[in-house]
């Protein structure tokens, strides 16, 4: 059914139609209205759920560790400083390999105090053992939750959605709400073996030493690298799995893509244009009036930060002139995390190839800076014509 | 031989005794039980039972007589000064020869 | 009321393994011995980090033989909302969910989250198990450290502020159930945990805890010294019924006896406190008196 509705309702939305049992959440902008949705969800009892309105950020997380060890589907949402009062326990998640779902409704983290919309907030969890998706409109957002939860629950690793801070969260655009029927077909009751259970009683997350240890069994089992190279190596995993999961998705609901990245006239570009979220629709606009230029470009957004899909990326952007990497965050002292880590990509599957393209980095809409079409368009338009600097260049700088 | 084929992803734990491996081995000082003062020993029918009680370690029985677990048992003493008839002893383990050690 | 609990009577079966980590005679390992007997088998537990994730066990075996759920430092009251939750929504709401922390666990770092469950009333019975600092990262004061104790981090003056009392805090939240208790006293604990089971919301514990190399006493001293802080009038036995204060146990025989032993004797039992003067000990005992006076008056 299409409806016309804003990016936070899609979400909550799309956390009813996937039927989760435990909900918790602590209130920040632009999250809120999220969270407010699936209390009316639950207070109207048009959701089946429990709906935990609980102290902290800290605590929303826990209540979901907890809740997803007993067995129960778990979510919850946040933005900026809450996900950073969170990051224990995003780590925990983690480790705990707990199929949590967090939107994570992205807006500048402080200090000083900001609320607009960047990016900092998920890309400075980038190394907590979550995947990252990342959504660039309402139907993404609806979408990337129900897949989260197959994808989450078939790999046993939490995943955050990412949306942008009122450019998405709060806008109303139309998108396409699935029914209940193809949700259920599409994602199968949560039931772990391993749950908190009084007939079957384990401990869990304890105490876990350097080396392996036998068990009450006489079986060897793992030490803390163990665990810790099977979060690594299934993340990794995950790629092929997010690509089921998109395949099944397509069947299921008629609607899909390629699961990693969304490329827009890249084919006979000679640059592309790459980020994550919005901006990546926004870059279309600045395509498609430098194509009328006569310029070969194109946008690429990448929907997976984490895991990282390198092979896709270094593919689309084989034998390119250049690639243009927009952020909206950046690792403090270098660049942007998201151009390190394609740099590494490409260096690592087209070095010495001759397919090497020229990478540079901008960085733009911090603290909520309007992004104007125009700066992005002209940005472009340079980075075409030459190298514009080494150091990431921040667009709409007025110092 | 190494983890690959381990039932768990994570850190799951199965119960069973012997964590800290024979804690027994931590004793400096061995309980040893008079039967003679011990009072469910003495009038042969459940009574008392403050050692099993206030052992910390579970390695007391509520039996008659009450047997200690010396696999297990720290030395900690407690049964010895919780017993009212003063019917257990604290024992140095010196006392007792290398293939005693361990034994009940 | 229920028939008080005795040694005959008290249920044979233990949820906890022998040979555990714990230190030769840990003053937790008979309060949650004990305290899991009075839970019993359809209960699922929630440890932070403490003297008991070591006594529970390390990875791939457990002490203890009841579920249980390892979490973050200030997350053990949330985590408990979370698994009733979860078994709300499984109809396993005949589960008991019971949190055991530590003092630093509970009256530090977890304390907004417990404030949290208890203003929510969440349906489960947490246990500080108090013995009186970060026992488990080498003895530092923590909000219950007693005035005069000397940590680690509190090397050569002891702690100079006073204890913090935590289920005064905890009582101020209008829960069905506060209730203090001492390791000292098992059968009281079984007994006030078979109470509250069944009554609705929070349930809050404070269990005092002798720590043998905390306080610095030979372990097998260690349930005289937890008999001493009650019998001196030091640490108080009560329970907290929807708002009805009650000396229980042995402190409501002191008030029956009139006549505290001098609390000297319980400082001078431990290492901890040998830098109390004379005075400081006078003093002390003036505020015990004081409050004790107190007892005395309501029961005339």
């Amino acid at each position: 059914m299409h409806i016309i509705e804003n990016g936070n309702v899609a979400a909550a939305l799309g956390v009813k139609l996937c039927r989760a049992n435990v909900i918790a959440a602590y209130p920040i902008t632009p999250q809120t209205p999220l969270t407010e949705k699936l209390s009316e969800y639950v207070e109207s009892g048009e959701m089946k759920a429990e709906y935990i309105p609980v102290e902290s950020e800290h605590s929303a997380l826990a209540v979901c560790i907890a809740a997803s060890s007993a067995g129960a589907r778990s979510f919850t949402a946040t933005s900026a400083n809450g996900l950073l009062y969170m990051h224990e326990q995003v780590q925990w998640a983690a480790g705990a390999r707990l199929p949590i779902v967090m939107c994570v409704v992205n807006r500048a983290v402080g200090a000083p105090w900001n609320v607009w919309n960047d990016q900092q907030d998920s890309i400075s969890q980038r190394d907590t053992g979550w995947i990252q998706m990342y959504c660039s409109d309402h139907q993404q957002i609806i979408d990337s939750v129900i897949k989260a939860y197959w994808l989450a629950e078939k790999v046993s690793i939490p995943i955050m959605v990412c949306y942008d801070g009122y450019i998405l969260s709060h806008t109303y655009m139309p998108f396409d709400a699935p029914d209940q029927e193809q949700v259920d077909a599409f994602l199968p009751p949560f039931k772990p073996d391993y749950a908190l259970n009084t007939e079957k009683p384990a401990n869990l997350n304890t105490v876990t030493l350097p080396d392996v240890r036998m068990d009450v069994r006489g079986e060897l089992a793992h030490g803390y690298m163990e665990i810790r190279y099977l979060l690594q190596e299934e993340m990794r995993a995950a790629l092929a799995v997010a690509a089921e999961a998109e395949k099944r998705f397509a069947d299921i609901f008629g609607r899909g893509g390629d699961p990693y990245i969304e490329p827009y006239l890249c084919d006979d570009a000679e640059y592309i244009a790459v980020g994550l979220g919005s901006l990546t629709y926004q870059l279309r606009v600045c395509v498609d009036a430098l194509r009328k230029e006569g310029l070969k470009v194109g946008v690429m957004g990448v929907r997976f930060y984490r895991p990282f899909p390198d092979v896709a990326i270094a593919n689309a952007l084989k034998g390119k002139k250049g690639v243009i990497v927009f952020e909206k965050a950046l690792s403090y002292g270098y660049e942007g995390a998201l151009v390190s880590d394609l740099k590494s990509a490409l260096y690592e599957h087209l070095a010495g190839t001759g397919d090497l393209p020229m990478v540079q980095n901008f960085i733009a809409g911090i603290g909520g800076r309007d992004i104007r079409t125009e700066d992005l368009t002209q940005t472009l338009r340079a980075a075409t014509k030459s190298r514009v600097a080494k150091e990431p260049v921040w667009i709409g700088l007025k110092l | 031989m190494g983890t690959r084929n381990y039932r768990r992803k994570t850190s799951h734990s199965d119960h069973g005794p012997g964590d800290g491996g024979r804690t027994g081995s931590w004793r400096v000082e061995r309980p040893v039980l008079n039967t003679s003062l011990c009072i469910p020993c003495k009038r042969k029918t459940e009574a008392c039972f403050m050692c099993w009680l206030f052992c910390p370690e579970v390695v007391i029985s509520r039996t008659i007589p009450p047997a200690i677990n010396l696999e297990y048992c720290k030395g900690c003493g407690i049964c010895a000064e919780e017993c009212p008839t003063k019917a257990i002893t604290m024992v140095d383990e010196a006392a007792f020869s290398e293939e005693d050690k361990d034994k009940e | 009321m229920q028939a008080k609990t005795t040694i005959l009577s008290l249920p044979k079966e233990e949820f906890v393994h022998p040979g555990t980590r714990a230190c030769t005679g840990c003053g937790l390992a008979i309060a949650y011995r004990v305290g899991l007997k009075a839970l019993g088998k359809d209960t699922i537990l929630i440890v932070p980090p403490s003297c008991l994730t070591v006594l529970q066990g390390l990875f791939p075996i457990a002490s203890t033989k009841l579920p249980c759920l390892n979490v973050t430092f200030a997350s053990t009251a949330a985590a408990a909302t979370g698994i009733l939750a979860a078994l709300k929504t499984q109809g396993k709401e005949h589960t008991t969910v019971a949190a055991w922390a530590g003092d630093g666990g509970t009256s530090d770092i977890g304390l907004q989250a417990l404030s949290g469950a208890a203003e929510r009333g969440d349906n489960f019975i947490y246990l500080c198990y108090d013995n009186e600092g970060y026992m488990n990262t080498g003895v530092q004061r923590s909000g219950t450290t007693p005035i005069g104790a000397i940590t680690a981090n509190t090397p050569f003056k002891g702690k100079l502020q006073q204890k913090k009392e935590v289920p005064a805090i905890m009582a101020a939240h209008n829960l069905s159930y506060v209730a203090t208790c001492s390791a000292a006293y098992p059968l009281d604990l079984f007994d006030k945990i078979r109470k509250c089971i069944d009554m609705p919301g929070t349930k809050y514990f404070h269990i005092h805890i002798p720590c043998p190399p905390g306080w610095g006493y030979d372990p097998r001293y260690g349930i005289k010294i937890g008999r001493l802080a009650v019998e001196t009038g030091y640490y108080d036995l009560y329970e907290i019924v929807n708002g009805e204060f009650k000396l229980t146990a042995a402190s409501e025989k002191l008030v029956e006896k009139r006549k505290l032993i001098p609390v000297r004797e319980y400082f001078r039992a431990q290492s901890r406190f040998k830098i109390l003067t004379d005075a400081q000990i006078e003093d002390i005992q003036k505020q015990i008196n004081t409050k004790w006076e107190r007892y005395y008056k309501k029961e005339d």
